[in-house]
């Protein structure tokens, strides 16, 4: 039960933050947009994760070990992706402020050599 | 007009898609058998309490160094494309008296609550990536409160090229010389379960980890601060 | 525990769609942060320990300063 809601807020939040990147004009806003879909997926591939009723992966002692437990592998692929999430996010940030820097704008349409 | 109409029908197509994977979407009951393994083994194999540390440093050793490395290509290219465009850096207001006498104050406190963080990660929730972060956050502080101080490069590039070398040394060895494979953690005994001297080299894995990732992270802020040092210009 | 599941779900939908429509980009900014910080609750709940204390001090925390950095950069341009 609780992650098909889960599932649904992350697909949810995959579309608003499509949305806001797709359209809106101004730079830093479709950056807010992307890191919303990052949070999205992630909420996603937690879900994918869990099992009814489980416990996190941690044991306290060797003889706990049938007790249930979520799936701890999309754990630790999530853990990576949001420190990753974090670079691309400075990247892109850097870029918007040389961008800045040529043009004085962050009016997306205002970069005509973008255009083709 | 025409690009409204593409966003929109692009839309359309994701959320066709996320819809027939939300309508088939049932809960879990039981683990894969990847998984199941991982946790039914995994501590007396590796002697680690937390289950995701053991995947992240072990079972996927590989993936994360390469997202370590990735994560320092990053930061390498920040850095990169901010000193190409700088421009002269304006004196910027300093922060408040307050601001100023509880960052010196708490930024060795907040070190210190890093440290443990990625020291306890096979114990505890936690590890090498939140321990670098909290660093990280506590290098905010520091630029928050006094953003014309100089802080060097290269005792930061030092800690982060030497923490990368260990890393590789550790995986090499346990190839190379004593353990199973790249990155395999019994190189030494793994000591009793559940004790901090324990689950092999993961703590000391994870530490590096930790410093590489805080010291990425770190130059990520500082540099995006705007006060890029440069030592021997000028 | 699902009624706190649903209403936690419900307040990141509705930090994302700020952070989506409003026009000020420094609220925009802040929404986004406060919907990574509710995504971290998700996390809690969905019993992944580690992966919310990563959201909460990454996601959240390191990637608003980042964009407050950037934002200064860009504003103090702005003003001279």
């Amino acid at each position: 039960m609780i992650s098909t809601i889960a599932v649904s807020t992350g697909s949810l939040l995959v579309l608003i933050g499509l949305w806001g990147a797709l359209t809106n004009r101004d730079i830093i806003r479709m950056i807010v947009g992307f890191s919303i879909f990052d949070v999205g997926i992630h909420i996603i591939m937690i879900s994918i994760g869990y099992i009814s009723g489980g416990t996190a992966p941690i044991i306290s002692s060797l003889s706990e070990v049938g007790a249930s437990f979520v799936d701890p592998v999309p754990q630790a692929l999530v853990l990576t992706a949001i420190v990753i999430g974090l670079g691309i996010t400075a990247f892109m940030l850097t870029y918007a402020v040389n961008m800045y820097n040529k043009k004085g704008t962050l009016e997306i349409d205002k970069f005509e050599e973008l255009k083709w | 007009m025409v690009r409204k109409a593409f966003t929109l029908l692009m839309l359309i197509a994701v959320g066709m898609m996320l819809l027939g994977f939300v309508m088939n979407f049932t809960e879990k009951t039981a683990l894969p058998e990847v998984s199941s393994h991982y946790i039914e083994k995994g501590p007396a194999e590796l002697g680690s309490a937390n289950i995701v540390t053991a995947v992240v440093v072990t079972y996927r050793g590989l993936d994360t160094l390469g997202e370590v490395t990735i994560l320092f290509a990053a930061a390498a290219v920040v850095g990169l494309l901010n000193h190409l465009n700088r421009n002269e850096s304006s004196i910027r207001r300093e922060g408040s008296e307050l601001l100023n006498t509880a960052s010196t104050l708490l930024f060795p406190l907040i070190f210190l609550f890093g440290a443990y963080v990625f020291i306890n990660g096979h114990l505890s929730p936690g590890g090498g990536f939140q321990g670098g972060a909290i660093i990280a956050s506590g290098v905010v502080l520091t630029v928050l409160a006094n953003p014309n101080r100089k802080i060097g490069h290269r005792v930061l590039s030092i800690i982060e090229s030497l923490s990368g070398l260990i890393y590789v040394a550790l995986g090499a060895a346990g190839a190379l010389l004593i353990a199973n494979g790249f990155l395999d953690n019994r190189i030494i005994p793994l000591g009793e379960f559940g004790s901090l001297f324990s689950a092999g080299i993961i703590p000391v894995i994870y530490s590096v980890i930790g410093l590489k990732v805080g010291s990425e992270l770190s130059s990520v802020v500082i540099t995006l601060n705007g006060e890029t040092i440069e030592e021997d210009a000028k | 525990m699902e009624i706190l599941f649903i209403i936690i779900s419900v307040l990141t939908i509705i930090m994302a769609l700020t952070a989506v429509i409003v026009k000020d980009r420094i609220v925009a900014v802040l929404a986004g942060g406060a919907a990574g910080l509710f995504a971290s609750i998700l996390f809690i709940i969905m019993a992944a320990p580690d992966v919310a204390m990563t959201e909460a001090a990454i996601g959240s925390g390191l990637t608003t300063f980042i964009f407050f950095f950037a934002l200064r950069k860009i504003r103090s341009k702005d003003n001279g």
